[in-house]
């Protein structure tokens, strides 16, 4: 149309440039939010984790190019790198098994009760992340049913869960719970109940039509769902903190005592943007793989 | 035939058919024969059980009771997966994860078929989309989506594909032209078409025999002309086209023609033509078969005709046709069609005018029932 009348061009041009200008007033309080808390911390944050201590102060640095201070962090804390990971993924994985079956009830069968359930899992939030963590350290102290269940069984290696690599995985997997059922809901919610009865009727049994319709078109929820539990349980240290031991510090605990109480700003900055680095490459082969930018 | 395999389709039977939501019919006690190869519709108003009897076909619904059977083979506890029937739905539940290629080869996937590229290129060429075969169906055009859903149907050669509002989405030129489409590709591959559709001149386009339903029952049934011609219900006459009916009673009959009073006025009804069986019957006449005359020219009306007064109250000219509102002595309002063959000299609003039309167009229904409410019942369907 806009070959056909040129008068009607140059004005959409105006009216689309207007548009856009309104746009970048939209996003002001934001970048400026940005600005002033993400990317002046980042860039200080940066310069830290190059900085050289000043001899005999212990506390004291100044500004230099220390990239050494990468290769000794990595060198000394591989191992809680991995661990973080580990966990991480672990407690991703269970949070996924747990949070499917449940989305997929409240989107498709949970009916007139649907928006109950919704309430009843962001409902934990409102009680805080820290109190949470405490009540699971009630839940899985030796004493507790939970324990005494599992030794019943002889299933403990050593007789306990509380300051064991499985507390901490728990943790992480109940904390991070909601962030999975929430895009998991989403995403199926907005699935068309008629697609799985079309697939029914083109031959595809119950679990065939789940393989082939619902899973794939729910994979953005998938996608969207493990970013959020695993980012955070990455870099969480509460929950190894209160439920595990000295055996099973992750990442975040190392950059937290680093940063308080050894005072190695530099090192535990470093770190930090090692985390940071590894999480966006992990994440960047992820979606890769998932493919997700080919879905609806 | 699409793939050149000689079909042997049989007939569908469903026989008293039930399903009950809650304390509520949806379909009740429906038997019914559709024959091989027809081309058969399903017609009512929303509500009316025809979605429902077709679900339960797919095997989408379990009935609460009857049994359907295709042939011999009683298809009643088989699940929608099993069952030889493919569905094309309202707003055709394309597959948005899958190409136009893909969703069309669903069905010869899930039943294991290796090579499915021939059959799925000849499809899309049947319903002229091979170059859309890459696309996702949110580039396609509603017409084109419709007629993939068509594709992804007939492909799996079912013995009976089931259309549910297939055209609902439509807008009018492209209703007609797949309207068309659908009967050539129907008649091209020979299956059974059932056609669920609350569009009486869609149905009356495309099927060769057409059912009509109310609160879960078929009240009539019958190919398109001869259920338009001689209606045998009030919902009928109502709902298929439109009908000026009179409630009167039996006064004589002989062999041929029944005398029935209507508001003082004579009918004649042919015996044939009437099934009312008591005494109270209600007169139909379809508007395109009546005329309209001037006072004064009483005389040109055929002896044995029926006919009365009446006063224009509205006249809209339809170029095809010009509809007349007249209000008669008694304060009905009918309608009249007059096509538009002769030039000028129309009636106008306020001419007191003669009605007549021939007896052997007009029908007998049984009395007892309300004229309007049916009417207006089929008018918000249709709405």
């Amino acid at each position: 149309m806009a070959a056909v009348l040129p008068s009607t061009k140059t004005t959409g041009v105006v009216v689309a440039q207007r548009k856009s200008r309104t746009g970048y007033f939209l996003l002001l309080p934001g970048m400026t939010w940005l600005a002033i808390f993400f990317a002046i911390p980042f860039v200080t944050l940066f310069l830290t984790s190059l900085q050289a201590p000043v001899e005999g102060q212990s506390g004291q640095y100044v500004p230099a190019f220390q990239i050494s201070n990468y290769s000794d962090a990595l060198l000394e804390y591989w191992p809680q790198f991995l661990r973080s990971f580990v966990y991480a993924g672990i407690a991703t994985g269970f949070a996924l098994l747990i949070a499917y079956p449940l989305a997929y009830f409240i989107a498709f069968k949970a009916g007139r009760w649907r928006a109950l359930m919704l309430v009843l899992v962001i409902a934990p939030s409102f009680a805080s992340f820290l109190l949470r963590t405490y009540a699971w350290k009630t839940i899985l102290a030796d004493e507790g049913f939970i324990t005494s269940f599992f030794n019943f069984l002889n299933l403990l290696p050593d007789d306990r869960i509380l300051n064991t690599g499985y507390a901490v995985v728990a943790g992480l997997t109940y904390n991070f719970l909601p962030f999975m059922i929430l895009p998991l809901y989403a995403a199926l919610e907005k699935i068309d109940p008629r697609l799985m009865e079309a697939s029914n009727d083109l031959y595809a049994s119950a679990f065939t039509t789940f393989r082939k319709v619902t899973w794939p078109l729910s994979l953005p929820g998938v996608v969207a769902g493990t970013l959020l539990t695993f980012i955070p349980a990455a870099g969480d240290y509460i929950n190894a903190e209160l439920l595990g031991s000295t055996q099973n510090r992750m990442i975040g605990n190392v950059i937290q005592t680093n940063f308080i109480e050894f005072r190695d700003y530099p090192t535990a900055s470093a770190l930090s943007f090692v985390l940071m680095a590894a999480i966006l490459v992990l994440v960047f082969t992820y979606i890769r793989r998932a493919g997700t930018e080919d879905l609806v | 035939m699409v793939h050149g395999r000689e079909r042997n389709v049989e007939d569908l039977h469903l026989s008293n058919l039930t399903k009950m939501f809650g304390e509520v019919p949806a379909v009740d006690d429906l038997t019914l024969t559709i024959p091989a190869g027809s081309f058969f519709a399903l017609l009512g108003a929303s509500g009316c059980g025809k979605t429902t009897t077709l679900r339960m076909v797919a095997g989408l619904e379990d009935p609460t009771s009857g049994r359907i059977s295709i042939g011999e083979n009683d298809i009643t506890s088989l699940r929608a997966f099993q069952r030889p029937v493919n569905t094309v739905f309202q707003s055709y539940a394309l597959f948005p994860h899958l190409d136009i290629f893909e969703n069309v080869a669903f069905g010869l996937r899930r039943r294991g078929i290796k090579n499915v590229e021939p059959a799925v290129n000849a499809m899309l060429e049947l319903v002229e989309l091979a170059p859309m075969a890459r696309r996702k169906p949110t580039q396609l055009s509603g017409g084109q989506q419709q007629r993939v859903a068509v594709a992804r149907a007939l492909i799996n050669e079912p013995d009976v594909l089931l259309l549910d509002e297939p055209l609902g989405a439509l807008d009018l030129k492209l209703r007609r032209q797949m309207q068309i489409e659908l009967k050539r590709i129907q008649t091209e591959v020979g299956t059974t078409f059932v056609h669920v559709t609350h569009d009486q001149e869609e149905a009356m386009t495309m099927a060769d025999t057409i059912a009509v339903m109310n609160a879960g029952r078929i009240e009539q049934l019958g190919d398109p002309a001869s259920i338009y011609e001689l209606p045998k219900t009030v919902f009928v006459a109502n709902f298929l086209g439109q009908s000026n009916l009179f409630a009167g009673t039996r006064m004589s009959s002989d062999s041929n023609m029944i005398e029935v009073m209507s508001n003082g006025i004579k009918f004649l009804v042919p015996v044939q033509r009437n099934s009312a069986t008591g005494d109270e019957i209600i007169v139909g006449i379809r508007p395109e078969k009546m005329t309209v005359l001037d006072l004064y020219d009483g005389e040109k009306i055929p002896v044995g005709n029926n006919s009365f007064e009446g006063t224009v109250v509205d006249v809209s000219y339809a170029g095809v046709s010009t509809q007349y509102l007249i209000t008669l002595p008694w304060a009905q309002n009918i309608t009249v069609f007059e096509q538009n063959v002769i030039v000028g000299d129309r009636s106008s609003v306020g001419d007191r005018v003669l009605v007549h039309w021939a007896p052997e167009h007009t029908f007998g229904l049984a009395g007892g029932e309300t004229l309007l409410a049916t009417t207006a019942q089929a008018m918000a369907a249709g709405a």
